[in-house]
């Protein structure tokens, strides 16, 4: 796979390389952190120095679906030793899926000083890198949130409702299946208890997966990614975006593709996703 | 008496002592160190798709093999080398159902999944999971019907 400078992102700063995460495992100034699906990878062993965020446990409110607050973010970022001014860069299982997920939500409180390991932990392990059992320990930081604000990178269903009247341009990163209708779940996952299958009206359908390379888990080029979002399903980068999926995670990796990698400056992500919106009453639905 | 194989409930009541997930997650990491793939003189790479688990997506593979005394040795190959939840499982029903009658190892059920998982469980992998202990109940369930051969013989395609 070509460096990534060399791959025409729009914006190239926001991933970086197993080769740079190597160059700065000692550096005060970087935070590593690993989010997963899987439970049971950090404890296996993980990039040395890096640190674990748990999407659920660390992120989600316990309570309603929701993410955590303010003081509830500041004291996880104390937990994990970041500071406004830390480079936060994210890696994980899934090409990422989790890692992207848990860089959105850092967008929601504002810690834009954050990247994505290109390739994440497949990429990490393929090329026989150390991991470490070690679970790091850094001095608690003061973080404080100015405000939480959602605006920019979160749709919700009234406002997704509002869009697709007025025929805005949506993306639906599910599998095939759960786009068609066909299925209520991924494949091989459980049903999370949609009451109906299809896809919301308009939306075009664009698995997450294919922005990726499956051999390494690194993002294809820009000229690549074109390709599958602009000239396939003709999105059109200007316009306002909405992607969506189950609950907001894999359609988080594609908000990250778009905003960044391809430079739509108008896309946010609809986290409450098929969950909601296949169990809404009298919304309409595609199929 | 337990419902389960008196190894197997033993493990279960280990992982009953365990109620914070970040111990369960070292019980289960340490399953997963244990594990040992299927020796060459059983099955070799290119694993043959008749044994492959479905729903699996750590690529897991089964096989029962029949001992001279009709009991059932499991052995299992995990081809995904983050497939840390597949090791242990696989660990867990090698230690606690070989050495069993093909009879017992095909009644064992796919909750034990659950109480050996519970918030350790990732979303993609509980049906994987499951239809690991449904792979092995499958090939006890095969093994039945067959005569206990008078040496190891891995257990036909």
């Amino acid at each position: 796979m070509s460096a990534i400078a060399d791959r025409g992102y729009v914006n190239p700063g926001v991933l970086v390389s197993t080769d740079w995460v190597a160059e700065h495992l000692q550096d005060p100034k970087v935070r590593l952190v690993e989010s997963n699906e899987d439970t049971l990878l950090y404890s296996s062993g993980h990039v040395p120095g890096a640190v674990h965020v748990d999407w659920t446990a660390d992120l989600n409110d316990q309570i309603r679906r929701d993410y955590v607050g303010a003081e509830a973010f500041e004291r996880l970022m104390a937990r994990i030793g970041v500071t406004p001014d830390t480079t936060v860069v994210f890696y994980g299982d899934k090409n990422n899926w989790w890692a992207c997920y848990a860089f959105w939500v850092f967008q929601l409180f504002g810690h834009t000083n954050a990247r994505v390991m290109d390739g994440g932990r497949l990429k990490w392990e393929k090329e026989k890198r150390e991991l470490s059992r070690d679970v790091p320990s850094y001095p608690a930081t003061t973080y404080k949130v100015a405000q939480r604000n959602d605006a920019p990178h979160r749709a919700f269903r009234d406002e997704v409702l509002k869009f697709v009247e007025a025929k805005g341009q949506l993306v639906d990163v599910r599998s095939p299946d759960e786009y068609s209708g066909k299925k209520l779940h991924m494949p091989e996952y459980p049903n999370e208890g949609a009451l109906r299958g299809g896809h919301i009206p308009g939306a075009k359908s664009i698995p997450w997966a294919k922005a990726i390379n499956p051999d390494d888990g690194t993002f294809k080029t820009a000229d690549e990614l074109k390709k599958i979002y602009q000239e396939e399903q003709q999105l059109q980068p200007g316009n306002a975006t909405i992607a969506y999926c189950r609950i907001g995670e894999r359609s988080s990796h594609t908000w990250f593709t778009l905003k960044f990698l391809l430079g739509f400056p108008n896309i946010r992500n609809y986290d409450g996703s098929w969950t909601e919106w296949g169990n809404l009453v009298n919304v309409p639905i595609e199929r | 008496m337990s419902r389960y194989p008196d190894k197997l409930a033993d493990v279960l009541e280990t992982f009953e002592m365990f109620s914070e997930p970040t111990e369960r997650a070292q019980l289960l990491i340490s399953y997963s160190d244990q594990f040992r793939p299927v020796p060459p003189e059983v099955a070799t790479r290119p694993y043959p798709s008749s044994h492959q688990i479905p729903q699996c997506e750590s690529e897991a593979y089964a096989w029962a093999v029949k001992q001279p005394d009709d009991t059932l040795k499991l052995y299992f190959a995990v081809e995904n080398p983050s497939g840390i939840s597949a090791r242990a499982l696989a660990t867990i029903l090698d230690k606690s159902l070989s050495g069993l009658p093909a009879e017992q190892v095909a009644q064992v059920s796919p909750d034990i999944v659950e109480q050996i998982f519970r918030q350790n469980i990732s979303m993609g992998k509980g049906m994987g999971l499951m239809s690991m202990v449904l792979a092995v109940r499958a090939l006890a369930q095969r093994a039945m019907s067959q005569p206990a051969p008078a040496a190891n013989v891995a257990y036909p395609d």
